[in-house]
């Protein structure tokens, strides 16, 4: 009955809590807020509410690259963040959703892995990005790939000390990141396409497009999800849509974030 | 035994463990329990003393079915002797064929779908709330009916009572203003249908974060001119 | 228990400046998580642990329910960045304990009898561990019990002391939970003469032990009178 009510405001282009289609809801950053992390954010995005921890380890290379350092992200779908969730090893949801934060950051050079090279061959810096939803209210996957690239652009590299063991207590250089994507998810519905979507309006949406865009506009990348498919038309709209929101969701963290430390 | 703050007066909230009083003294109502011969109270919630009895109105709290209680409720599967409901709580309300029907029904001839099917919403009544969570509902009594239409929305079950209001003031003040039917379960789903279901739902939703100050009827008087 | 030549105790100060029986500053909230029947948040100095309770509600599968009677689910779970040393994701066999003696520690004060095959589910996410993880873990699952409405007898009060450099301590913090002669995490009913959890490791004269236990009942009357602040407070604006 629920899902009928918010078809039909669909309809009449009006969403349950009088959104636009095309509207964020209030939107909050706060970088550092974990002290333990070598970097970290949380994001709400309405009362959907995340935190990305940035934890580095020494590592070992890709076989194939030798001199650059390795990111991994993992999600944990928290059985906290809602009463549909059940404990246990990440299912395909969370593994898809740490898979395209992942995307969207490894994809675009966003890190300059080369750079966190300490032994060519043999050690390097492993840089861990963790998502954690506290609530999930929609859009994990907007708000984690915001979570993940402010946390990562206020991590700090550890020092290492005269034994060449990581020190924690002194952080120091930047980690060095070249680049800002923002991920910005489009759902559709019927013939109207919506953004940043609520938990309720995700069960009814026919699909979604998740598409990653960098400061310089460029689309770096994509990932489809939901069970219809899309026209060619859909998805030169969607972009259309993502580049135009990540141009002003840019804006909005620029010109100051609601509440930032 | 109310604390003014400001211009907002709030009742005294009671914590789980608080002491209250003799049981030699009051009588005890809902939310407390007596050790020795002193009684406390088992929830965060307004303390309702008088001269012989106390008790506690959780603040929160998810349903708990009690018989005679007049719900909403959303048919989730249609079985052969009748059909289990989605009440909001821990356990799902069963209808009985015999309960929900007036007539008699012919299995081998009539789907039980023709009734009531999956998705259907009734506001119905609970007969009995037997040993295990067993919790049986009844469309025999004149309130009950299925409801057409409209949209649910869920409140704490504990806030119900200021939903409605002294006689139902709350709750009728809010259909005239918006132009509603509205139906409120005592289980903390509430049916709206008509006109300006938003904003019936934003003072509905008001309501249910605000109900334990003074003052809200005036609140919701202005969130609905 | 590691060994150090560092001093623990400087002048009558601990590392942090604090006196031996001062607890580190206290932050708590409910209401935190709003999918959530009931949730807080409460810190220890820099120990923060997050809490949603979720319940009564039905229980799956079948064989796990109680016909007479509700059951609590207890998850202990410390976030991957929680720690110094990235930890890796899944529970630990010390999770697992943690979240058995913590489920023990309010099992007594829950009235379940009248929500017969369902579960309350409690999880504890601990976002950053600086020493006394378990004791902050139940100081917030009491909190967000009552916050969800689930019927108690009481709160539940966490706090932990110990011993560093023969001197008794409370609240102790990571570099003293490890430094420390003795370390003792404990639970109880505030108004009531009950203690949930109780657990010792290390080297203590029976007086000493005694002592410490004094000590955390004495000091968790504050922690008591924070945790009955934050729930009213909720109400309050």
């Amino acid at each position: 009955m629920r899902a009928d009510y918010i078809l039909k405001l669909l309809e009449k282009d009006e969403r349950l809590d009088g959104r636009k289609l095309d509207q964020f809801r209030e939107i909050s950053i706060e970088k550092n807020i974990i002290a333990t992390a070598e970097g970290s954010a949380k994001v709400k995005l309405g009362k959907t509410e995340v935190i990305v921890g940035v934890k580095m380890n020494f590592g070992e290379p890709f076989p194939d690259t030798p001199d650059a350092g390795v990111l991994r992200t993992e999600a944990e779908l928290m059985p906290m963040a809602h009463p549909d969730f059940t404990s246990g090893p990440p299912g395909e949801d969370a593994t898809e959703i740490a898979r395209v934060i992942d995307r969207g950051i490894r994809e675009s050079e966003s890190i300059d892995v080369e750079k966190l090279c300490i032994t060519k061959g043999e050690k390097v810096w492993s840089v861990f990005v963790d998502f954690y939803p506290i609530n999930h209210d929609g859009n994990l996957i907007d708000a984690g790939s915001l979570a993940a690239i402010v946390a990562l652009k206020n991590t700090r590299i550890p020092e290492l000390d005269k034994e060449g063991k990581i020190d924690r207590e002194k952080l120091k250089n930047p980690l060095p990141v070249m680049h800002f994507p923002l991920m910005i998810t489009v759902g559709k519905v019927g013939n109207k396409m919506i953004i940043d979507p609520t938990f309720e309006e995700e069960q009814v949406l026919d699909s979604k497009l998740s598409i990653a865009v960098t400061e310089e506009g460029k689309v770096v990348a994509m990932q489809k999800s939901g069970s219809v498919g899309l026209t060619d038309d859909d998805v030169d709209n969607m972009i259309d849509i993502a580049v135009k929101k990540s141009k002003e969701l840019r804006k909005l963290i620029e010109d100051g974030k609601k509440t930032s430390k | 035994m109310e604390n003014k703050k400001n211009n907002e007066k709030v009742r005294e909230i009671s914590i789980p463990g608080e002491l209250i009083g003799s049981s030699k003294t009051f009588k005890t109502g809902y939310g407390t329990y007596i050790e020795g011969d002193k009684i406390f109270s088992k929830f965060v919630g307004v303390l309702q003393k008088s001269e012989e009895y106390v008790s506690v109105i959780p603040l929160s709290g998810v349903y708990v079915p009690q018989p005679n209680d007049k719900i909403i409720g959303v048919v989730e599967e249609a079985e052969k002797f009748g059909w289990i409901l989605n009440i909001n709580s821990a356990w799902q309300g069963f209808l009985s064929l015999s309960e929900g029907v007036d007539e008699y029904v012919d299995l081998k001839r009539i789907n039980p779908t023709r009734y009531f099917d999956v998705g259907d919403i009734v506001y119905t009544e609970v007969k009995e709330s037997r040993r295990g969570g067993d919790i049986q509902l009844t469309m025999k009594t004149p309130i009950a009916r299925k409801l057409k239409g409209g949209v649910i929305i869920k409140i704490t079950p504990s806030k119900v009572p200021r939903l409605i209001g002294k006689q139902g003031s709350m709750v009728n003040l809010i259909k005239e203003k918006t132009g509603t039917i509205i139906r409120v379960g005592q289980n903390g789903l509430v049916w709206v249908s008509g006109e300006n279901v938003d904003k019936a739902i934003k003072a509905i939703k008001m309501i249910d974060e605000k109900s334990h100050i003074y003052g809200l009827t005036d609140e919701i008087a202005k969130l609905l001119s | 228990m590691m060994k150090t030549d560092e001093k623990m105790i400087v002048k009558g100060k601990r590392l942090d400046g604090r006196k031996p029986d001062d607890l580190r500053k206290i932050e708590m909230e409910v209401g935190v998580i709003p999918n959530a029947d009931g949730s807080s948040k409460v810190s220890f100095g820099k120990t923060t642990a997050i809490v949603a309770v979720y319940g009564p509600r039905s229980l799956f599968p079948r064989h796990l329910q109680e016909s007479e009677s509700g059951i609590i689910q207890f998850k202990y779970d410390m976030a991957t960045f929680s720690v110094d040393d990235r930890k890796r994701p899944g529970p630990s066999r010390r999770e697992t304990e943690i979240s058995k003696v913590a489920r023990l520690a309010i099992e007594p004060v829950l009235f379940l009898k009248n929500y017969p095959k369902t579960t309350v589910d409690v999880f504890v996410e601990i976002l950053q561990a600086d020493g006394s993880t378990r004791v902050t873990a139940i100081n917030a699952a009491s909190l967000a019990l009552a916050d969800a409405g689930v019927p108690m007898r009481d709160l539940v009060v966490g706090l932990s002391g110990g011993k560093v450099d023969d001197t008794l301590i409370l609240d102790l913090c990571g570099k003293e939970d490890n430094y420390s002669d003795a370390d003792v995490p404990m639970a109880f009913l505030p108004n009531k003469n009950e203690i949930t959890l109780l657990q010792m490791d290390g080297r203590l004269t029976p007086e000493e032990t005694k002592q410490i236990i004094r000590n955390i009942l004495h000091a968790g009357k504050e922690i008591y009178k924070k945790q009955v602040e934050t729930l009213k407070r909720k109400y309050s604006e």
